[in-house]
This record gives structure tokens, C-alpha cells and sequence, in this order.
């Protein structure tokens, strides 16, 4: 069963729609990112968990009870900042026990318990310190250790690792994951770097424009995107509009401009709505056009029309009767600008999306 | 390297000498012996400083100075801090018009501030002359606390307050415990400097002033129309002295740049 729901959702900013009857339901313990591009509403869609946002209409149910209208301050909620909002008149210590204070905990109480989480972000012997003292990722544990000691029933993260360098960020993301996981606590968290999303999350929720594009395992997200938006978000750079699509047992044939392609029969593209293809630039294959012919299917003769440096491999722009594809490809004597070549679509990876 | 230009040096030197010279020769007249004030002095004494704690009307009029500037400092800051807030917090429809209000008893000449406010308030409603004083002072107090403080709460991260309360604090509660404490410095300068524009204050006062109740500029003024001892220094020597500390103060707290910003 859902922990908390969100139905019918909206909300409108300056009279635009950031949110037009937004849904979505998360389950107890799960780990979930929002993620998108910026301006797609997974912010606000944070904020309006949280409370710091009201919706125009719709409900959001806590475990079944009515939470829309419940203030910021009566839902025990954590909430980890962009920015760590750490109090800047307040030492560490007094900046974790400050939730606990509210709650009329006792002296003894708020010690053992700031003791204890001090413990679990890795940061005892720094209670009597300034956060202006202490580096990012460091201010960054206080913030989550100051979210966490009020043992809230959820867990908020407003890109939270954006403000830090690239090394911490990786071992800030598996700190996170971890303490997540030890104490099982709901979390639902927001950012606009997909690999950190797919490195910690149980559940990716794809956003864009106000809705969610697409909720599911990072695996199935990555491997099966649903959408062309989705596809393009995680890389599948090229994309083709098929006219013609015939379900067989095993395959399904689908033609463009008279040029036939296979795409292998799974459960994920079946339905007779999917009728763009998509495919990652490290999977088309470029050969050479003298080769032996094998199959005129999933094959577009093509030209190089411009070729850059990666490093691990050569890019490749080709010019085909049917548009301009991207490929990556290795190789050690690579093809040329202006070489007449023969692009392949290997009938396994091409998925199939709306 | 630094280049060195002695037309530009001697310039500097005489600016200086110019804004700085009458403030030396009124300390040095204040240790005059004799009964005139001259420079330079021909004897030395400390006799005029211990004359202004004998004159009464100086007693009573700093007593009354220092009583109206320190409530009218309150009520600036407790109709100041919230403006200051609202301001710095939120965006609303009319703001700017509204930052000009409150700075524009700075701008206004205090003559026609304090004639008007003699002619159409205190006359109109047959204020007590303290009440007048009280309020008059407040208004020229406001501006200042309210540049002062919004200044101070232009650093201020207000994600912090949403922290707070995500943490459980109530509205209220997360601006005496979250804003409050973080932009103290800023309400200490504020509560100094409109504490000197208060005290020192002559264009609103001399309206406000009547029988009886005098402020201590106002009564500065009297003094020297009557007589022409050195006390009159010995006292500007010593406002000097007041106001200097007040502002090494405010400096150490936020700075003096709040002077040249905005």
C-alpha cells in the first residue's frame, strides 16, 4: 500500500500550470528521485510534499488521512536544502538538537539522541563548532543528521549534493544511500544529474513539463525507456518516426520511407502505440561498404558528414535517406568525412517508444 | 607599483585639514582658563568640562535627550524591524513606492518635516510637548533602522526559516529564534546610529521644544546665544567623543559600508 499519494495535483505560478493533475503514489521505505530537466516542476512537486507549497486543487493523503492542508511545522517531515540552511548563530550540536527542542525532549534525551545520529553521519567531536567552520560536505551531514533526529516520517532531499565537487558528491551519494537504508526511511529525493538518481534510487520518476513521464526501477527506466522525452533524456540520441508497424509472433517489422527495420518482440514494446524508434549512439554499427551484404533490413546506406575525437571513441554524424544519426564507435583506422558507408541497427537494440 | 602624485597628496591634506581642522580647534579652545572662548588659549584648565555638570538646564535637557531619544529608538525599532523584514522578505506590488516612504525622512529638509509636523499634528491634536518630541524623534529614527537592518538582512539566507520550519518551529517562533538572532549586529548598529540622529537632532526638536522641556542641542543653541564661555566646547569636545565610540562600534559590527549602499 501507498505511504502518501498525491491526487489530481495542481499548481499554478504566476498564472502558469506547474503542476496540472499531477499523481503519484510512493510506498513505505522506498527510495525515489524526481528527476528532470530544470523548470519541469520536480522542485515544486518536492515543496508541496513538504508543505512550504499549497496546491490549487487536489489532495495529498498520509497514510490515508487528508495532510493538504496541514502546515509545514505539524508534519514531521525532514527536509534536506540545496544550500544545507544550516543556522549560522547555532553551533552543531545546537543546530541538530534545535528539532528535538521544539518537541520538549529532555536535556538527557537531546544528548543521547544528537549523540546518535552525530554517529550515524559521521561527524562526532564536532557538536561545539560554527557550520561556518565546517567544509560542504561536512555542513551537508549536519543538515541531514539535523533532518533525521526528529525521526520523521519522511525524508526530503532538494538537490542536495549540487553545491558540492564531483568526488565528494560520489561519496556523499552512497552516505546518503546508506543511511537511508539502515534506518528504512521513506525518501523522496530531487535532482537533475540522472547517474546520481539511478545510483540511489529503488524508484526514478522521469518529469517533464508537470507530469511524470515515466516511474520506474532505474534499469527499466534505462533499458526501456517509454517515451521519446524519456529515451532522449538518458541518451538515446537517435530517433525514428516509423510509418508502418506489423506485430509478428516474435518481431515486429516497421518501415520508413521504404526501408524495413526488425525490432525483437518483448513485453515492454508490444503495445501498437509505440511507433517511434530509438537507439544509444554506442549501439548503431558503421561498416565498410564493400563488405559482403548480409540483410538489406536494419541497414541505411549512408555518408560521414562530420567525425570528432572522444577519446575512447570516434563520433560520428552519418547522413542516411532518412535523416541524420550519431554513432560511437572504436576503432583504430576510422572512416573518413565524405566515406560512402553502411549504417546497421542492431535488431536487439532498438527500443520501441510514444 | 603605486604611483606617487604630490598635487594629489597636498589636495588630500587640505580636504582633510578642512573637514577636520574646526573639530581640533574646538577641542583645543575647550581647555581655555579664562572666561572667553579663543584660540589659541592663553591658560590651561579642565574648569569648563566641570561646569557643564553644574549648569541644571544641562542636566535636565541631556536627562530629557537621552529619555526621548532611547523610546523613540524602541517604538523605530519595533515599527522598523518588521518593515525592514517585509521588505527584504517579500515581493508585492508597490514595494518600491513604499522603500521611498520610509527613506524620505532623510530626504525631506527637517525644517519643513518639523513645521509641518508642529502645524498639523502636535497643534491640530494638542500633543504634550514629550509626546510630540517622542514621536517626531521616532520618525527621524525610522528610516535609519529600517536602511540599517534591511541591509543586514540582505545576507541573510532565508532558506534558513523554511529549515525551521520543516523542524516544527511555528511563523512566529522561527523569527525569534532563527531571524532575530541572526541579524543582531545589524539591530545594535541600527539602535546606534539612529540613537546619534536622534540625540544629536536640532531642525525637528526646535519645533517640538516649548516651555520647560528642552533637548540638549536645543538647549546647546540657548546657551550660546546668552554666553560665551569655553562650556560650549568642553560639551561639542565631548559629543565628539560619544558619537566617535558609537561609531567604532557600528564599524566593528557591520562595517560603514551601509553609508555608501543604496
Amino acid at each position: 500500500m501507498a505511504l502518501f499519494t498525491l491526487e489530481n495535483i495542481s499548481v499554478a505560478y504566476n498564472k502558469q500550470n506547474i503542476l496540472q493533475d499531477f499523481n503519484l503514489e510512493i510506498e513505505e521505505g522506498k527510495f525515489v528521485s524526481l528527476l528532470g530537466p530544470s523548470g519541469c516542476g520536480k522542485t515544486t512537486t518536492l515543496r508541496l510534499i513538504a508543505g512550504f507549497l499549497e496546491s490549487n486543487n487536489g489532495k495529498f493523503l498520509y497514510k490515508g488521512k487528508d495532510y493538504t492542508k496541514v502546515p509545514v511545522n505539524k508534519r514531521n517531515f525532514g527536509f534536506v536544502f540545496q544550500n544545507y540552511a544550516l543556522f549560522p548563530h547555532l553551533t552543531i550540536f545546537d543546530n541538530v538538537a534545535f528539532g528535538l527542542r521544539l518537541r520538549k525532549a529532555s536535556k538527557s534525551e537531546i544528548e543521547k539522541r544528537v549523540a546518535s545520529v552525530l554517529e550515524i553521519v559521521n561527524l562526532r567531536g564536532f557538536e561545539k563548532r560554527y557550520p561556518k567552520e565546517l567544509s560542504g560536505g561536512q555542513r551537508q551531514r549536519v543538515a541531514i543528521a539535523r533532518a533525521l533526529v526528529i525521526e520523521p516520517d519522511l525524508l526530503l532531499f532538494d538537490e542536495p549534493l549540487s553545491n558540492l565537487d564531483a568526488n565528494l558528491r560520489e561519496n556523499m551519494r552512497i552516505e546518503i544511500r546508506r543511511i537511508q537504508q539502515e534506518l528504512g526511511i521513506t525518501t523522496v529525493y530531487v535532482s537533475h544529474d540522472q547517474e546520481e538518481c539511478f545510483a540511489i534510487s529503488d524508484q526514478v520518476a522521469i518529469m517533464n513539463k508537470g507530469i511524470i513521464e515515466q516511474l520506474s526501477d532505474p534499469a527499466t527506466i534505462y533499458n526501456y525507456p517509454k517515451t521519446k522525452f524519456v529515451a532522449d533524456f538518458i541518451g538515446f540520441k537517435n530517433f525514428i518516426d516509423f510509418e508502418d508497424q506489423t506485430i509478428h509472433e516474435n518481431e515486429i517489422e516497421l518501415t520508413k520511407s521504404g526501408y524495413t527495420f526488425i525490432v525483437q518482440k518483448n513485453k515492454e514494446n508490444s503495445d501498437t502505440d509505440k511507433k517511434v524508434g530509438a537507439i544509444r549512439p554506442d549501439n548503431l554499427v558503421i561498416r565498410p561498404i564493400q563488405g559482403p551484404v548480409t540483410s538489406t533490413k536494419n541497414a541505411l546506406p549512408g555518408k560521414v558528414k562530420i567525425r570528432t575525437y572522444l577519446g575512447r571513441s570516434y563520433q560520428y554524424i552519418v547522413e542516411t535517406p532518412i535523416g541524420d544519426f550519431t554513432v560511437n564507435q572504436e576503432m583504430l583506422v576510422p572512416y573518413q568525412v565524405g566515406e560512402e558507408i553502411i549504417l546497421e541497427f542492431p535488431a536487439n537494440n532498438m527500443v520501441l517508444v510514444k | 607599483m603605486k604611483q606617487k602624485n604630490r598635487g594629489l597628496a597636498v589636495f588630500t591634506f587640505l580636504v582633510f585639514v578642512f573637514l577636520l581642522g574646526p573639530l581640533l580647534i574646538i577641542s583645543v579652545t575647550s581647555f581655555e582658563g579664562g572666561s572667553v572662548l579663543k584660540f589659541p588659549i592663553e591658560t590651561f584648565s579642565f574648569k569648563w568640562y566641570e561646569n557643564i555638570f553644574k549648569v541644571n538646564m544641562f542636566l535636565t535637557s541631556f536627562k530629557t535627550s537621552i529619555i526621548v531619544s532611547l523610546a523613540g529608538n524602541l517604538l523605530a525599532l519595533i515599527l522598523g524591524i518588521p518593515a525592514a523584514y517585509a521588505l527584504s522578505r517579500f515581493d508585492f506590488k508597490g514595494k518600491s513606492v513604499l522603500n521611498a516612504v520610509f527613506i524620505s525622512p532623510i530626504l525631506i529638509p527637517g525644517i519643513v518635516l518639523g513645521f509641518t509636523f508642529l502645524r498639523y499634528i502636535v497643534t491640530t491634536y494638542h500633543l504634550p510637548i514629550y509626546t510630540g518630541l517622542f514621536i517626531g524623534h521616532t520618525i527621524i529614527m525610522l528610516p535609519f533602522v529600517i536602511r540599517v537592518i534591511s541591509s543586514s538582512l540582505s545576507t541573510f539566507d532565508f532558506s534558513i526559516e523554511e529549515a525551521a520550519h520543516s523542524l516544527g518551529a511555528s511563523k512566529i517562533g522561527t523569527f525569534f529564534q532563527v531571524v532575530l538572532p541572526n541579524i543582531k549586529s545589524g539591530i545594535i548598529a541600527a539602535v546606534m546610529i539612529a540613537f546619534l540622529e536622534s540625540f544629536n537632532n536640532v531642525d525637528i526638536s526646535v519645533f517640538m521644544t516649548g516651555p520647560g522641556v528642552s533637548t540638549f542641542p536645543i538647549q546647546m543653541l540657548t546657551y550660546v546665544e546668552t554666553y560665551f564661555d569655553p562650556t560650549i566646547a568642553a560639551i561639542s569636545v565631548m559629543l565628539m567623543i560619544i558619537t566617535a565610540f558609537f561609531m567604532f562600534i557600528v564599524e566593528r559590527l557591520m562595517g560603514l559600508s551601509y553609508f555608501t549602499k543604496r
